[in-house]
């Protein structure tokens, strides 16, 4: 049982922070780390794979410090997010490397199972510098199981992997969580992450938006208020057929560009109800959009509702 | 001294184009001296001048900025140094062994050129060759590491490393006498001075001054680039 604790951490550079006072606990099985681009998710990954030291509070495993602590990494795989690897290796030198460089006492077999791992042994004998992206991945996933690591901490690492490559490696992680390691990675894609992680951890800007499963994760997103824009035939006779309904918060109508704009508190209802009512009313509907669905805006609403 | 560190370090500096470098450099030098010999005869004067001039004070210089710069900046500027650094793996050892892989270029592509290129010119009297090239030797191993330490701190190492071997030590040098006390040209030219027959080579600083300072440079250089090394950090992307 190997255990991640983040204990208010925060992490600043220069004036910019970058982690905003965040604690949490990183336990045994598949940890997702959701945020949008920019969150965070990388500066905190750093920080419990020991290349970048707190600001403020602490990053240990299991009541240690991980940075400067050398003797961490015998229990620390990591997965970079960054491409650049030893480029004029082979595959296999590159993974027995990592081996000896453990100082494992058989790097060679070792490096075998780690390869068999990750499916890589057919191209092992070929230049890293001529693989493909998902084949660059599954190498450094070699590299970083080669010591049988009571923890993974892996970067992004579905990022350009193709829908096969994807499976598969979710499979693998999956494998490695149930096994009772204690695996995280971090993703902007909700979708990619409620698939693998039976924990989740939400960055948004720095901060600590959210945590739970991820069936908590995904109701905290639909449930928030959502905004649309609707145009209509009649638009005031929509507005005060729809705000009867208690599935809608308020109506805003814009004189202007000629437009509704809405707020619903129940997201399936009123998706049901907006068409029913038109249809009923005689009205036809132009447009019907939702004015928010960006992921970043489901972030910075999570961020909000804390 | 980890043999994987050192391993990876020499194919990557030997591999790419960085090995040509350090093959053109002793070439050149090789050439450049049968032809002299060929042409002007066997002359201590001119000797000197070659072995002084451009072994001791650009090639020596140069191979040591490439093969000291080379052995680690390029794996931090792309990040692939995180794979030596999440081992249990002691910073000085990998910084040892980046070390040793420097020195040995600089011993193969800088003091042996300097070795052979002085039979070529002078043969083997009044040890002109044997001082020039254990000064050489001394020297390629000041400058590996005080690269190494440039490149472990500074992104622009090449830039830096040029401007002290050629405008410190070479023309402020000439110009500020003051300066060449701190210079590793002047440092390795008094050991040479030593071995070499009296009034054959000659340094501005003295014996007593320079061999401290030379370790200074050396073991500092090291020390502080493992003690930089082990708090590199790895800002995000973000």
């Amino acid at each position: 049982m190997t255990t991640i604790s983040i204990d208010r951490a925060s992490r600043w550079f220069g004036n910019v922070v970058a982690v905003n006072d965040v604690s949490m606990t990183i336990e045994p099985g598949v940890t997702g780390l959701l945020g949008p681009n920019g969150a965070g998710k990388s500066t905190l990954i750093h920080m419990m794979s020991g290349f970048l030291p707190p600001s403020s509070g602490s990053v240990t495993l299991d009541g240690t410090p991980i940075w400067k602590n050398q003797q961490a990494y015998k229990q620390i795989g990591l997965v970079p997010e960054r491409e650049a690897m030893y480029d004029f290796l082979t595959g296999w030198d590159f993974v027995l490397a990592n081996a000896e460089l453990h100082g494992l006492p058989d790097p060679g077999g070792a490096a075998q199972r780690a390869l068999a791992t990750v499916e890589m042994e057919y191209a092992q004998d070929r230049q890293v510098s001529t693989y493909s992206k998902g084949m660059k991945q599954r190498v450094k996933m070699a590299s970083a199981l080669v010591h049988d690591p009571a923890v993974l901490l892996l970067d992004e690492p579905f990022n350009g992997m193709d829908p096969r490559q994807r499976m598969q490696l979710m499979e693998l992680l999956r494998r490695f969580g149930a096994d009772g390691r204690t695996v995280l990675f971090s993703s902007h894609i909700l979708e990619e992450v409620e698939q693998l992680a039976r924990h989740i951890e939400v960055i948004v800007a720095g901060r600590h938006a959210a945590s739970g499963d991820y069936r908590k994760i995904r109701r905290l997103m639909t449930d928030r208020p959502h905004r649309y824009t609707v145009k209509s035939s009649d638009d005031r006779a929509l507005a005060s057929a729809l705000i009867a309904d208690p599935s809608t918060a308020g109506i805003e109508l814009d004189l202007k560009d000629q437009q509704l704009q809405i707020q619903a508190v129940d997201f399936y209802r009123f998706t049901e109800l907006v068409p029913r009512v038109a249809k009923e009313a005689g009205i036809r509907l132009l447009t019907v959009s939702p004015a928010d669905e960006s992921l970043e805006s489901v972030f910075s609403y999570l961020v909000a509702a804390k | 001294m980890n043999v994987t560190v050192a391993r990876l370090t020499a194919r990557g500096l030997l591999g790419r184009r960085r090995g040509l470098l350090l093959l053109a450099l002793p070439v050149l030098l090789l050439a450049l001296s049968a032809l002299i010999r060929g042409v002007a005869g066997q002359d201590q004067g001119t000797a000197s001048n070659i072995l002084g001039g451009l072994a001791l004070g650009t090639m020596v210089p140069l191979v040591g900025l490439v093969a000291g710069t080379g052995a680690i900046g390029p794996e931090i500027d792309d990040g692939s140094i995180i794979y030596l650094l999440s081992k249990p793996q002691p910073r000085w050892k990998i910084i040892t062994s980046k070390l040793v892989v420097a020195i040995g270029c600089s011993v193969v592509f800088a003091a042996l050129p300097t070795y052979f290129a002085g039979l070529i010119l002078f043969g083997t009297f009044e040890n002109l060759t044997l001082g020039y090239t254990i000064a050489a030797l001394i020297a390629g191993i000041a400058y590996s590491a005080l690269f190494l330490l440039l490149g472990v701190v500074s992104r622009h190492a090449v830039v830096w490393g040029l401007m002290y071997a050629l405008l410190w030590e070479t023309v402020v040098g000439a110009y500020v006498p003051g300066a060449q006390t701190l210079s590793v040209h002047q440092w390795a030219l008094s050991i040479g001075e030593k071995i070499a027959s009296p009034g054959v080579i000659s340094s501005s600083v003295h014996l007593p001054t320079a061999v401290p300072l030379l370790l200074v440079a050396t073991l500092g250089g090291a020390w502080l680039a493992s003690a930089r090394l082990t708090r590199l950090t790895l800002a995000g992307e973000e």
